[in-house]
């Protein structure tokens, strides 16, 4: 059965784990489109992505792709169609709902807080987590002390975990470019997400430093149990990392299904080549 | 010596009240980039709460101080709510024009309702000037710099360590970002203006304190002169505001203890000139571009 016509709950590759098999997808997106005056930038967009499940979203420069995130976080309402995250719908909620709602992402230019300490970024990334009231922080009581250092311990385990706790304490802008980029993917999973966005997470990596990324997307997965779905243009990464892939091209996906059948595939070779003479 | 001692007391006074209402200013411009013109009015309101509560209503000072802030709060949020978030996504003049308008009709609202006229605010206390070495120093300039420097560590702590503080400086960074991380815009942005619009509120008891009358134009001056003070220190930065306001009021008693004071006003916008001229982005201020 292949992943264009796979209906959830259905196996998609062999190292996906028996018991997210029948659970419901984390995603799930119908008919998904959006028109900016009179131009439909995306439109009858299907998606799913299994609980742990890694999916790339591919296509050519200005297909959409980036839009699809924006969607997907509700930082533009979609025109059409609905997005459920884990079985709710996003529709009416506020970005920083959604946050709450288990979607954390990355961007395709980095956006950390360039002036706050590497600690600070990650700690924000756990603003919702940290439930202790304002009267409490102010006067200093037990329960804010409590709560921040199990904070600040999580957050130095979660930089640990990337090698990254001897940075704590710089300033996240002055961290050489690769460690940027993984601090905004610490970052994110400091909010503890059930689907993590990662737009174009090797632009601007040498070949060594995206083979490293690549074990990096897989070592998430697998450690926090979540689901991943990425943009990507450098080929390489897809094709090893993604369980399935979707190519959109002009706001459509044109192609949905495994590594093997994309690479394949003749409309997505057209899409990203041009049509063939003869 | 013993006046340039008392001189720099009266700086320190009278700049603890400008780094106050400096630090509103740089707060709001540092999180949506406004230039809250009507930032120096909630002084004015604050000090007309007080006369009411103490004249009016012949409350104690305390009730008098409690009410002030509280509604400087609720008047800088409520301001925020009706005028400055209907305008978030429309062109930075629009809101700045508003700002200026807010401005105007609080000033010409309180003349309507209080009339043109000093109003004369009793005392809050009765305490006699204290001797320090020979140098008399009055007990409101002693609370006046204790209370300013108590509240700034207390601000800056709140911003520095609490995760509401971290949410100011993460929307005031980036906002798209923040929102991304699950920080709520909104909410972050009415905390600015409580915690700016609480220290005007402190600001206004504590000038109050000194120059015990309410008119409906005296927010007017002070704001402009705090506004010097924030620019001076570097717009956006909260040390900034801090240092920017002591220094502006210790350069006005200066002036004033040289004979100059006719000059006063004039050296403080003097001061502002320089520093656009000089360096514009201020003493402790990024260098950076304009943010697009």
């Amino acid at each position: 059965m292949s992943f264009q016509d796979k209906l959830y709950p259905a196996p998609t590759n062999s190292f996906l784990k028996q018991e997210d098999l029948d659970k419901r997808p984390i995603l799930d997106v119908r008919n998904l489109g959006i028109d900016f005056g009179g131009l439909t930038a995306v439109d009858s967009l299907d998606l799913m992505v299994g609980r742990t499940e890694i999916t790339g979203l591919i296509g050519p420069n200005g297909a959409g792709k980036t839009t699809v995130f924006n969607m997907l976080t509700n930082v533009y309402t979609p025109t059409r169609g609905s997005i459920l995250v884990d079985g709710v719908s996003t529709a009416g909620k506020k970005t920083y709902q959604v946050n709450k709602m288990g979607i954390a992402r990355t961007f395709q230019n980095i956006r950390l807080f360039k002036d706050l300490t590497v600690l600070d970024n990650v700690l924000i990334g756990m603003h919702n987590d940290m439930s202790y009231h304002l009267v409490n922080s102010v006067l200093r009581l037990p329960g804010y002390w409590k709560q921040e250092r199990e904070a600040r311990q999580k957050a130095l385990e979660l930089l640990g975990i990337f090698h990254m706790q001897d940075m704590a304490q710089l300033q996240a802008g002055s961290l050489p470019y690769g460690a940027q980029r993984r601090l905004e993917i610490v970052r994110a999973l400091a909010s503890k997400p059930k689907l993590l966005l990662l737009d174009e997470p090797a632009a601007g990596m040498n070949p060594s430093e995206t083979a490293e990324l690549m074990d990096t997307i897989a070592y998430i997965r697998d450690t926090f149990h979540i689901a991943i779905l990425l943009i990507e243009h450098d080929m390489n990464l897809v094709m090893g990392v993604c369980e399935g892939i979707a190519v959109l091209s002009f706001g459509r996906i044109i192609a949905k299904g495994t590594p093997d059948e994309i690479r394949s595939n003749p409309q997505v070779i057209e899409a990203y080549l041009g049509k063939q003479e003869g | 010596m013993s006046n340039f001692f008392s001189q720099l007391i009266n700086g320190l006074q009278l700049g603890s009240i400008y780094a106050l209402v400096a630090l509103g200013y740089s707060m709001v411009y540092g999180i949506i980039l406004l230039l809250n013109f009507a930032h120096g009015d909630i002084i004015m309101i604050g000090a007309y709460t007080s006369w009411i509560v103490m004249a009016k209503m012949g409350l104690p000072p305390v009730a008098a101080i409690f009410a002030t802030v509280i509604v400087c709060t609720l008047l800088g949020v409520f301001i925020e709510k009706v005028a400055y978030t209907p305008l978030r996504s429309a062109p930075r003049i629009s809101l700045l024009i508003t700002a200026i308008g807010i401005s105007y009709f609080l000033e010409y609202g309180a003349q309507l309702i209080w009339g043109a006229s000093a109003q004369v605010i009793p005392s809050y206390y009765n305490v006699a000037p204290i001797s320090i070495g020979g140098v008399k120093i009055s007990f409101t300039a002693i609370l006046t710099i204790a209370v300013s420097v108590v509240s700034m560590i207390a601000l800056a702590l709140l911003v520095q360590k609490t995760k509401v503080g971290k949410a100011m400086r993460a929307v005031s960074e980036d906002t798209g970002a923040a929102q991304l991380m699950g920080i709520n815009v909104n909410a972050t942005i009415s905390f600015t203006f409580a915690i700016g619009s609480a220290l005007a509120g402190i600001g206004s008891v504590l000038y109050c304190c000194q120059y015990a009358q309410a008119t409906p134009t005296m927010g007017s001056m002070l704001g402009l002169k705090a506004f010097v003070a924030a620019v001076l220190g570097g717009i956006g930065s909260i040390p900034g505001a801090m240092v920017g306001g002591f220094a502006i009021g210790i350069a006005e008693c200066f002036v004033s203890a040289i004979g100059l004071s006719v000059w006063k006003d004039a050296v403080v916008f003097a001061i502002l000139i320089v520093v656009l001229l000089v360096k514009p982005a201020g003493l402790l201020g990024r260098q950076l571009q304009e943010k697009v």
